[in-house]
């Protein structure tokens, strides 16, 4: 199972989709490492700089319908090889989503009022998520406050999650 | 209680509902094509696990960008090459035979009423035009598909739109499906299944069904679909005329997979189509959709007719209209790509070829092309297209370029106009 915790980077927009994640022009390449240094190189959004904004972070929380745009599963692993296995929205595009989990990495659904409340609690504050998988917890934490929030995923995204991802599992089962 | 097309086929093909949640399908087709198939044959080689399920249900195209335009395009398009050889996958369009996926599949006979359909690809939702369920997949799932001929999905929700009403001339299938997504919003479908009906739908050809369709994934849909008719028997009847009796008794076996008249609904919506007039979108988003006349003027430095949305026949047939005996505009690149070499074939018999270049256009070899930015016809920083295709987001054609979505029609009328223009200026 992949790690699930650390910095959050913060992205108040909804939409953000997976030309803005990682540009088509990146879609040439055959290994995954080389989508790194292009994650989210064309976000346009105010205060946000590719650059010396994701470096160090873990962990995304954005608004509804993250990913939405091409079947592209380099999106997922332009997070993945920067550290990043945790995007937390209040909904996502389904490709995308699908392609998370398949990779064995969490896409949870929050109510938006919850992720309006974290954004207007914690963004601008240097602040470390963990999620806890089995108990469906989600640990949000900012110098001496925390907050604890319950999520949940279906019984086969819990599994994908906890053996890795889709192909052994299917390998295995059909 | 009566079931959607998408339940029935879901019904047909279940081989597994895991935790109950999620349902595993059989698949009858997985389409491959030279971008997101190479990440999944070297992760299945890595794993040890070259093997493909059936080379007969897997088709395989290299159609993004084509001829290679540098040593790595040329490197994925020979990991497909010498995949599909290994693996006996006969139906293989490689150079000179090659056409855009959503566009070649269907004119190969390759899709069916009630087919399971995957392909690495957003925009297989195009396939449900005949009737089938085709979505687009990331490329773990593709390579499932490939090795064990399975996919999951969550049970489908459909959401039934009647599109009613008689359109006006100058306004086509391209116009509805923005206005679709005009009124569903980017994700007003997300994890839902659109069923197009309608007498507007009913009255559609293939060609104008798969347009509707090919859309539905900007509204989130996972696909879009249209009830097979005999509009469907009569398109699929060179491919299917010695397996059925006749084209009636086709349209009774395809039947099987059409919604119920007591079919259950997650949402339906009924768009009267009668005062539609020629749309464009106007901003990074396709649900951001304006009438033509409303952006009357916006200059544009390249139209671009083609794609698995409007690269088709009849689309260079109405495009062919507007230009005949018309210049396009000093200041535009005019480029049109013929989506397969069946179309590019039929339309320099029927001379729309001549057209297009007496206008002015390059005529590309059939290719994605410009349509995602990746070759012929990347736009400069700052530069606006015009474009039949079916993305507008920001650097879609090019780092800070501007596409504006429309017809065929309105992207002619916009070549020789230099701005956005209607098409009834020139139509007579
Ligand atoms: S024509 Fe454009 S949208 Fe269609 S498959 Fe090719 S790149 Fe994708």
């Amino acid at each position: 199972m992949k790690e699930f915790k650390g910095k959050v980077l913060f992205l108040d927009r909804s939409d953000i989709n997976t030309d803005e994640i990682i540009p088509a022009k990146y879609l040439t390449e055959i290994e995954k490492i080389a989508m790194g240094p292009h994650l989210l190189e064309d976000l346009k959004m105010d205060g946000f700089d590719p650059k010396t904004d994701i470096q160090g972070k873990s962990v995304v929380l954005t608004q509804g319908n993250f990913g939405c745009g091409s079947s592209r599963e380099h999106a997922p692993w332009a997070l993945e090889v920067n550290g990043i296995h945790v995007v937390i929205a209040p909904s996502f595009a389904r490709i995308f989503r699908q392609n998370m989990y398949n990779c064995g990495m969490l896409a949870i659904e929050l109510p938006q009022k919850t992720v309006d409340d974290l954004f207007k609690e914690f963004a601008g504050n240097d602040t470390v998520i963990a999620v806890d998988v089995k108990a469906g917890q989600i640990t949000v934490q900012a110098g001496a406050k925390t907050k604890d929030i319950g999520f949940e995923i279906s019984g086969f995204d819990k599994e994908l999650v906890q053996t890795g991802g889709w192909v052994e599992y299917a390998d295995q089962n059909y | 209680m009566g079931k959607t097309i998408a339940e029935k086929i879901f019904e047909a093909h279940l081989v597994d509902e895991p935790f109950g949640d999620v349902s595993v399908l059989r698949l009858d087709r997985v389409f491959c094509h030279e971008i997101t198939t190479p990440t999944a044959i070297q992760d299945l080689v890595a794993r040890g696990k070259d093997r493909v399920f059936d080379p007969d249900k897997i088709k395989a195209v290299i159609d993004h960008v084509t001829p290679a335009k540098d040593s790595k395009t040329a490197m994925q398009g020979k990991i497909l090459r010498d995949w599909a050889n290994r693996h006996g996958i006969r139906d293989f369009f490689d150079i000179g035979q090659n056409g855009v996926c959503h566009a070649i599949f269907p004119e190969k006979g390759f899709v069916r009423p009630g087919f399971t359909i995957i392909m690495g690809d957003s925009h297989t939702c195009t396939h449900g035009a005949f009737g089938a369920f085709a979505a687009g997949v990331g490329t773990t799932d593709l390579e499932v598909g490939i090795l064990k001929g399975v996919c999951t999905f969550k049970t489908p929700q459909t959401y039934k739109i009647d599109i009613v009403g008689t359109l006006k001339p100058g306004v086509y299938a391209k116009d509805i499906i923005l206005k679709v997504i005009q009124e569903l919003t980017v994700n007003g479908a997300t994890n839902m299944v659109i069923e197009f009906a309608g007498n507007v739908v009913d009255q559609m050809n293939m060609d104008q069904r798969m347009t509707l369709a090919n859309m539905a994934v900007e509204a989130g849909a996972t696909s879009g679909i249209c009830l097979p008719d005999m509009t469907t028997v009569n398109y699929l009847w060179e491919f299917i005329k010695d397996e059925y009796a006749s084209k009636e008794a086709a349209l009774k076996a395809f039947s099987k997979f059409s919604s119920d008249p007591d079919a259950v609904y997650a949402k339906t919506k009924t768009i009267d189509v009668s005062d539609l007039c020629p749309l464009s979108t106007f901003g990074y988003k396709p649900d951001n959709v304006k009438p033509v006349s409303e952006m009357a003027g916006t200059k544009v430095d390249q139209v671009y007719i083609g794609s698995c949305t409007n690269g088709r026949l009849e689309d260079l047939r109405i495009a062919a209209q507007i230009l005949k005996g018309n210049k396009i505009s000093s200041h535009v690149r005019g480029i049109v790509s013929p989506a397969t070499p069946e179309i590019y074939s039929k339309a320099l018999d029927e001379g729309i070829i001549k057209i297009f270049m007496d206008a002015g256009f390059c005529v590309t070899n059939p290719t994605c092309g410009a349509c995602l930015g990746m070759s012929n016809g990347v736009l400069a920083e700052g530069e606006v297209a015009a474009a039949t295709t079916n993305r507008n987001f920001n650097g879609r054609m090019g780092k800070g370029g501007m596409v504006h979505l429309m017809s065929p029609a309105t992207a002619a009328a916009t070549a020789i106009k230099g701005e956005i223009a209607n098409s009834n200026l020139y139509l007579n």
